[in-house]
């Protein structure tokens, strides 16, 4: 059992409050994985700047010197270094992957949970509310953001096994179930030349929505081929720097409910992460049906 | 006999009413479990919490006004209980008798086991309506999702609108009306002659729910009794 919710903010008017009513969704779902959580938050200034890449690390304490990444940079672009919760934030004026490469070559034990221009990746062990609380949820701005707070099957307790998987630029993923054929796909993956950091079953859906991603499929479509290749139980909401995708497997045993207004799209395990969002009583509810993929932009 | 929705719009007097916002479900619950014949209640606020009215073990009538959450009105034995919104996981699971009626969606195992009792859903019911149904009766005004019916003993299933894949997978004696198609049959289940004791019940069943569906619109599905005894045949596979 793993808790998911998250929000799509469309009325510009409401993105200062995406933290504190994520906050509110997310205390309705922490019985279902007290253990680890983990937050995206898209387009949060003091987090994230357009035209700069953000790597999201494990961890703080780590060392990382910002002279020495902005030394291995082209340049006039300059690494600024900063630590918020329990992440550690890197971000340069360069592509993320040119970054990600800095950082490995100076920090080779970091473990980059979150890259693009867009989006914070914040995950850490412990009780979902707490973690919130460290990193200040409650008054971060934005225009899209997920939680999910986790109950691990499959892998270890630890911040890098706790959700969302954010393997590409932007994109992020969090899944409520387990994948049963995960061995065979990250082989296969592997073959392709996909590099993983763990032996977590939900990374490989990740790199898998990450690769057909990069093959050319759009969102919708690589989830469907998602569908045909992955095998067990989930429910999956998957971003991007501008969009939002909710998909559940055939036999749909895990949850899921979806609500909609004008000003905001919002996903959930339960009805009750729903409950308090503002003109709820007006919203239209439904639970998505399996094996369909639902996608909203911004 | 088939229970009515009829006396859930009963006169109501002194109402007692709970706000799930002010108090808890335990609290709620414990009230209705010493309630006696004829109370009457009003839940306000339920804000998708769960296990919501279960248990309820009286002839009491029960208003909740919004969404509830897993398990609500479960186990109800003799309550007349009506959510004002959608239900989730398990609404009237393992209900005895009385009726629940649902005026939004629900989610799945929608009347789960259920040995009696009248389940009404104005809207659709999801995957797994009427699982292992030991006798209650079920009535879904849209469709109902996947695998519902799976192994139902006994009790009757309406549904007015489609049923989704693997519809009374090896289904005992169940017997399932459906208005719109059924995407998949599962084991063992098939469609079956509609008679006149079937349009008489499946009439009383509608009415019942406070519909007016016409009866000869509707499909039956049974079970085929294949698989109550062992087929030589298969002895191979074992």
């Amino acid at each position: 059992m793993c808790g998911i919710a998250a929000l799509q903010l469309r009325n510009p008017k409401l993105r200062d409050e995406l933290g504190s009513l994520l906050t509110t969704m997310l205390c309705e779902i922490v019985d279902r994985g007290p253990d680890s959580a983990g937050l995206a938050v898209y387009d949060n200034p003091t987090l994230t700047t357009d035209g700069r890449s953000t790597l999201s690390l494990l961890g703080t304490g780590l060392g990382i010197n910002a002279a020495q990444l902005t030394a291995l940079l082209p340049e006039d672009s300059a690494a600024e270094v900063a630590e918020v919760g329990d992440t550690t934030f890197v971000s340069a004026e360069v592509p993320a992957q040119e970054l990600a490469d800095a950082v490995a070559a100076a920090h080779p034990q970091a473990v980059i949970a979150g890259r693009g221009e867009r989006v914070a990746v914040m995950k850490s062990v412990g009780h979902p509310l707490e973690i919130a609380e460290r990193y200040g949820l409650g008054a971060m701005h934005g225009t899209q953001a997920v939680s999910h707070t986790r109950m691990a099957t499959e892998s270890a307790v630890t911040a890098g096994g706790s959700h969302p998987f954010s393997v590409a630029d932007d994109l992020c993923l969090v899944h409520n179930g387990s994948f049963s054929n995960h061995a065979s796909v990250r082989r296969e993956l592997k073959r392709l030349g996909v590099q993983f950091d763990s032996e977590n079953d939900t990374e490989v859906g990740a790199r898998y929505v990450a690769h057909r991603l990069e093959q050319g499929d759009d969102l919708e479509t690589a989830l469907v081929n998602l569908g045909e290749t992955l095998d067990g139980f989930y429910t999956l909401v998957v971003t991007t720097a501008d969009s939002m995708a909710v998909v559940r497997d055939p036999i749909a045993c895990k949850p899921a409910i979806i609500a909609e207004t004008e000003d905001w799209v919002a996903m959930a395990s339960e009805f009750r992460a729903l409950a308090e969002l503002p003109g709820i009583e007006n919203a239209r509810i439904f639970e998505p049906e399996p094996g369909k993929v639902y996608t909203w932009s911004l | 006999m088939t229970t009515t929705l009829d006396n859930v719009e009963a006169q109501r007097t002194s109402v007692q009413t709970f706000d799930l916002k002010l108090g808890g479900v335990r609290e709620l619950n414990k009230t209705l479990h010493h309630a006696t014949d004829g109370d009457t209640f009003a839940v306000d606020h339920p804000g998708g919490k769960h296990s919501i009215a279960v248990g309820v073990n009286a002839e009491v009538d029960i208003e909740i006004n919004g969404h509830v959450g897993y398990y609500a009105a479960g186990m109800n034995q003799g309550g007349r209980i009506t959510i004002n919104g959608n239900a989730g996981v398990g609404v009237a699971e393992n209900m005895m008798s009385g009726a629940v009626h649902v005026t939004g969606d629900a989610s799945q195992s929608a009347g789960a086991t259920a040995h009696g009792g009248l389940l009404v859903i104005d809207g659709n019911a999801s995957a797994r309506c009427g699982i292992s149904m030991k006798g209650i009766d079920i009535v879904v005004g849209g469709n109902i999702g996947h695998m519902s019916a799976f192994m139902a003993q006994a009790g009757r299933l309406v549904v007015c609108g489609d049923a989704g894949e693997a519809l009374g997978d090896s289904i005992y004696e169940a017997r399932l009306y459906v208005k719109g198609t059924a995407a998949s049959l599962g084991a063992d289940c098939i469609a079956k002659e509609m008679r006149e004791e079937h349009l008489a019940e499946l009439g009383e069943l509608l009415r019942a729910a406070g519909r007016d569906d016409d009866p000869a619109d509707f499909t039956r599905y049974g079970s085929a009794r294949t698989l109550y005894n062992f087929h030589v045949d298969n002895s191979s596979a074992y």
